[in-house]
Formats: C-alpha cells, sequence, structure tokens
C-alpha cells in the first residue's frame, strides 16, 4: 500500500476516534465510531490481513455498531445537558493520557526494528482464513472451544440480565 | 513505504484516545465505546507485528492474527453484557451517567 493511503486511513481512523469523545450526541459518537472502524479495517488490508479486515467490518461496523446504536434509541438518550466540568478531574485524566503518549512515542522510538519497513511476502495472502483456520483447529483448539462457552455464557448472562423481574 | 514504527504509533495515539475518552467522559454507553477503540488499538499493533514476522514459508506469522480473532470475540461478548447491564442500571435509575451512580462510593 502506497505510503500516501496508509496516513489517509489512519488519518481517517484517529480524526474520527477523536470524534467519537468530543461528540456530546451518543449517536453521532457511534456514527464516528463506525466510521474510525472501517478505517481500521482498511488498515488491517494494507497489512495484508484480509480475513482480519473483513471480520472487523462484519463483528465491529455491523453487528456491534447495531447493538450500540439500538441501545441509545431504547433507552432515548438525548444530547447530555451541559454540566459543571471538574477541570481539575479533566486535567488529570488528559495529563495521565499524554503522560502514556509520550512514553509509547519513547519507547517506539528506541526500538531498532521499528525504522524497518515490512519484508516482502513469498506468496499471496488471499487464502489466510485457511491458515488461520488450520492454526484454529490444530494449535488453539483449547482456547477456541472456551471462548465458544464464553460466548454461551455471555448470551445466557444476557437474557438473564435484560429479563424484567417478577414482582 | 510505512515502517513498522508508523503503524505502533497510530495503534498507540489511538489507545490514547480511548484512554482519554475512559478517563473524561461521564456517560456510560461513551465509555464502553472508548473501551473498544483501546482494544482496537492493540489489534493494530497485533496484526502489524504479525506482518513484520515473515515466516520461513513466506507467509506472516499467523499466531497474531488468530489471538486478534480471539480479541474481537471476546470484545463483541462484552459489549453485549456491558450494554445488558447498562439498560438493567437505566431502568433502576434513569440515568447512564457515571456521576449518579455512587452508591457504592466511600
Amino acid at each position: 500500500m502506497p505510503p500516501f493511503l496508509f496516513w489517509t486511513f489512519a488519518l481517517l481512523m484517529l480524526i474520527f476516534g477523536g470524534a467519537v469523545i468530543v461528540n456530546r450526541n451518543p449517536v453521532a459518537s457511534a456514527l464516528s465510531l463506525v466510521v474510525s472502524f472501517l478505517g481500521l479495517a482498511a488498515l488491517f488490508m494494507s497489512l495484508d490481513a484480509y480475513f482480519v479486515g473483513i471480520i472487523q467490518v462484519l463483528v465491529y461496523a455491523g453487528a456491534v455498531m447495531v447493538l450500540f446504536l439500538f441501545i441509545i434509541m431504547l433507552l432515548n438518550l438525548r444530547v447530555e445537558e451541559q454540566r459543571q466540568i471538574n477541570w481539575l478531574a479533566a486535567a488529570g485524566g488528559i495529563a495521565v493520557a499524554l503522560i502514556l503518549l509520550i512514553q509509547i512515542f519513547f519507547v517506539v522510538g528506541h526500538f531498532q526494528a521499528a525504522r524497518q519497513t515490512f519484508p516482502a511476502l513469498a506468496r499471496s495472502t488471499t487464502d489466510d482464513v485457511w491458515n488461520i483456520g488450520a492454526l484454529l483447529f490444530s494449535n488453539y483448539n483449547l482456547p477456541f472451544q472456551i471462548i465458544g462457552v464464553l460466548v454461551l455464557v455471555a448470551t445466557i448472562g444476557v437474557v438473564l440480565l435484560s429479563r424484567r423481574e417478577r414482582r | 513505504m510505512a515502517t513498522l514504527g508508523d503503524y505502533l504509533i497510530v495503534s498507540g495515539i489511538l489507545f490514547a484516545i480511548g484512554f482519554a475518552g475512559v478517563m473524561l467522559r461521564r456517560n456510560l454507553i461513551i465509555v464502553l465505546m472508548s473501551l473498544e477503540l483501546m482494544l482496537n488499538a492493540a489489534n493494530l499493533s497485533l496484526v502489524a507485528f504479525s506482518r513484520f514476522r515473515v515466516q520461513p514459508n513466506g507467509l506472516p506469522d499467523y499466531n497474531a492474527q488468530v489471538f486478534v480473532f480471539f480479541i474481537i470475540t471476546v470484545a463483541a461478548a462484552e459489549v453485549a453484557v456491558g450494554l445488558a447491564i447498562l439498560v438493567a442500571l437505566f431502568r433502576a435509575r434513569q440515568t447512564t451517567d457515571v456521576k449518579d451512580i455512587s452508591s457504592l462510593k466511600f
């Protein structure tokens, strides 16, 4: 992928990611999150990870965002009223995030391999579903089954939580 | 060509945005969305490392992509449970603001 496209999608993802936490309206935040995840999926595809990119679009931009929008509509949330901002807490939060960012820049700057470009692939990765599936059912078979149980537990838990209790 | 460091920096900035969202916002739905941003930032650096470590057979290291698959599954389950708790909370208290939920606060 040419560097121009990389920076386009990275900026798109970061700007809309910032819009998620800046917007006052939850619906606008959710839609910004969709655009941010689409940019992220494009970055995954630029790294030759087509399966992960498609899963990203299907699961996040499809399922998770519909869930978020559905809950926002269900709770009938409007634009939250302007409240007194606790400036001390806000400054503390921004300061901790900035310190984390500076730390990440520092570590990546001192990481020798970070200056290299990606080595060329000898083969095309359009069949990476096959490769990931083979790993999933051989080396990662037990975690895969545990994930299945986890999803079942989550399903039952959600049904139980959202059931109206009997008076 | 973009280097490995470029992807790691972009991933770090995305993580910091999500972290700032969790620290600053008081609406629980936005806090959940910021959690998703942080999980996806981790996914981006995992995929970048996977592409960087080309195996002898000329393919990327697929172990990291299996991890990403697991993280996406767990994140989807986490969102479902989190939103169900949010709906239960809204039914009991009619609010999604973390400032109004302080019964357990000392």
